[in-house]
């Protein structure tokens, strides 16, 4: 299993990352090797074993369904990188086409 | 100050963290005197170690008053109290910067403290700063971080472990007696055996990770990094209990692990040395060190056995799938809307743009790598064969060691396979860096204790090497007992600790006043 540039450039599309062409170069080569050799998972016989997620099995953590404290409004906005009228500001989210 | 002064200061930076606290309560010297004693230290020396991202100096002292004010009044004080700390920058803390060591998150000041930034100023503990860590805690050297490498105390020129390299960095230069760190794959214990000192993983679960900004969430462990066994203890059982605040945290009992570091025997003992790691791929000096820590055991009266973990020989490549695939949805966070930087906002991109151009220019080059790995192994039409296989893996590991336990009480390595290589050397290929955390991972992916320890100097290069003691999960205590008695020991035939044997770093003019 090998991977080319153009999957590691979609593979960057699709983790917002805008990678300039010489990331891609440099990075297409890596994780090439990376993933060749991650891949000897595939050699361990595992069928009907099952997936382990986490360490300790919990289910369905719940706290009390009280009124707890919170950030308040200004603290949540204190890290932004903008805000306006008490909110967070953002680029358009829509295209104009 | 007078000369009497300088080296009263000198002292105290010399102290563990029990024999600060005795001092403090005691009150043969004040908590603002050790504080400022440390602080000088910083001063002096990090120039060259480059431990901290921050220092918080007003806060520190206003720290220690109150610790002094609470003993003038008679209040009680904690085990603790009074002991300066550094702190690994990946934990929230309202009055410090929190960085991860990431451009994205350059300055940012989070609006609450993290469940350990909590319980240390509830107890008392004095925290001096913010340390230098692998951004977001993926590498092994510091050098991922975007604020420029740590350096190694004992070789100024070699890398300090990582993640928690500046963590390790401090306690090793004297900064401070005791630090924070965290650990997804080693990151507490390798920095620890590299540069010396001890650094314990808690059992997962067992330390919240509540306001630790996450990496791998099923992986990330905050731990003790301290100059002693029992100082590792005392700040574990400190940092540690049941969090209503992070869902994975463990409603029982922190294990009786400062009753284990005091009781330091292992006699009758079962220890496991895992046949799989006794292959090849260690520097000689390591594998000889790790031998004669083995005879030492036995010696001490514990009975050794060879175990065999037939799946640990997998545990790298299901990590570096595992970490990665969680790390490419934890990161995703990190979008330039609510915190931390957004570049490229000039008024005409969209929001997807404004993403994608402020994460090229706020990531660095190993989380990028990360993201794109974890993304590839979670697409459809890869996910059995990557993630899911990797999952599966992870089941086997884990009844590997029950299977281990069942024969043996602990499990014993080395922590690494190599002392600290130089700064450099593998920063830009993955895989030889990956290579650090090769026996560390295993106890990651079960989720059990295990603890990195001195034992010894490499005499190829004359850096330390560290043993590594894995005992089952909420069995902490057994880690912490076998260390003890190794340290004991092994301080018996140094004639003191095997810090002591490194060289003294120079101190810059005009600090250490």
């Amino acid at each position: 299993m090998s991977i080319t540039r153009d999957e590691v450039a979609h593979l960057a599309r699709l983790s917002r990352l805008a990678l300039t062409d010489a990331e891609l170069d440099h990075f297409a080569g890596q994780l090439d090797q990376i993933i060749g050799a991650v891949a000897r998972v595939q050699e361990v016989a595992a069928e009907g074993i099952p997936p382990m997620t986490h360490a300790v099995p919990v289910v369905n953590v719940l706290r009390d369904d009280v009124v707890a404290g919170c950030l308040t409004p200004e603290q949540a906005l204190s890290g932004a990188p903008a805000t306006e009228q008490g909110r967070f500001r953002v680029p358009r989210i829509l295209a104009e086409d | 100050m007078a000369a009497g002064g300088a080296g009263m200061a000198r002292e105290l930076t010399r102290l563990t963290a029990a024999e600060i606290a005795a001092a403090v309560a005691a009150g043969d010297v004040s908590a603002v005197e050790v504080a400022q004693a440390h602080l000088d230290r910083i001063v002096a020396v990090d120039p060259d170690v480059r431990a901290f991202l921050h220092v918080a100096g007003i806060g520190a002292l206003a720290a220690a008053e109150d610790v002094d004010r609470k003993r003038a009044a008679g209040e009680p004080l904690g085990p603790l109290a009074g002991v300066p700390l550094a702190l690994k920058d990946v934990m929230t803390t309202t009055d410090m910067p929190t960085t991860c060591g990431s451009k994205i998150l350059d300055g940012w000041r989070p609006p609450y403290d993290a469940t350990v930034t909590r319980r240390l100023r509830d107890a008392g503990v004095v925290i001096l700063g913010k340390t230098n860590m692998d951004e977001f805690a993926m590498g092994s050297s510091t050098e991922n971080s975007a604020y420029g490498p740590s350096h190694n105390p004992w070789d100024l020129t070699r890398i300090p472990g990582g993640s928690s390299g500046g963590s390790s960095a401090a306690v090793a230069a004297y900064e401070a007696p005791l630090a924070i760190g965290t650990d997804t794959g080693g990151s507490i214990r390798q920095p620890a055996a590299v540069c010396g000192i001890v650094g314990m993983k808690p059992t997962y679960g067992g330390s919240s990770r509540y306001g630790l900004v996450a990496f791998a969430s099923s992986l990330d462990t905050p731990g003790p990094l301290a100059r002693t066994v029992l100082d590792a203890a005392l700040l574990h059982e400190v940092m540690s209990g049941h969090d209503p605040r992070d869902s994975t945290s463990v409603d029982a009992p922190v294990p009786p692990v400062v009753a284990a570091a005091r009781h330091a025997d292992v006699s009758g003992l079962r220890v496991g040395v895992v046949t799989e790691f006794s292959g090849g791929g260690y520097q000689s000096g390591v594998r000889a060190r790790f031998t004669e820590a083995v005879e030492l055991l036995e010696s001490l009266g514990a009975k050794v056995v060879e175990v065999s973990c037939p799946h640990f020989s997998y545990a790298l490549p299901a990590y570096y799938l595992i970490a990665p695939s969680e790390c490419s949805s934890n990161l995703a966070r990190f979008d330039a809307m609510r915190f931390g930087l957004r570049a490229g906002d000039d008024g005409t991109r969209s929001a997807d743009e404004v993403m994608s151009l402020t994460r090229e220019a706020g990531f660095g080059a190993e989380v990028k790598r990360r993201i794109m790995l974890g993304t590839y192994a979670l697409s459809s039409g890869y996910y059995d064969a990557y993630y899911g296989k990797a999952q599966q893996v992870r089941t086997l590991i884990t009844r590997d060691f029950d299977a281990a336990f069942e024969q043996v009480d602990v499990l014993v390595s080395p922590t690494t396979p190599t002392t600290a290589f130089p700064i450099g050397e593998r920063a830009d290929d993955p895989m030889a860096m990956y290579l650090a955390d090769l026996f560390t991972i295993p106890s990651d992916l079960a989720g059990n204790a295990a603890i990195s320890v001195p034992c010894g100097l490499a005499p190829e290069d004359g850096l330390p090497v560290g043993l590594q003691i894995m005992a089952p999960a909420l069995a902490d205590d057994r880690s912490y007992r076998v260390a003890a008695a190794v340290e004991a020991a092994l301080q018996e035939r140094w004639g003191g600790p095997l810090l002591a044997q490194a060289g003294e770093l120079g101190e810059q003019a005009g600090g250490g006043r």
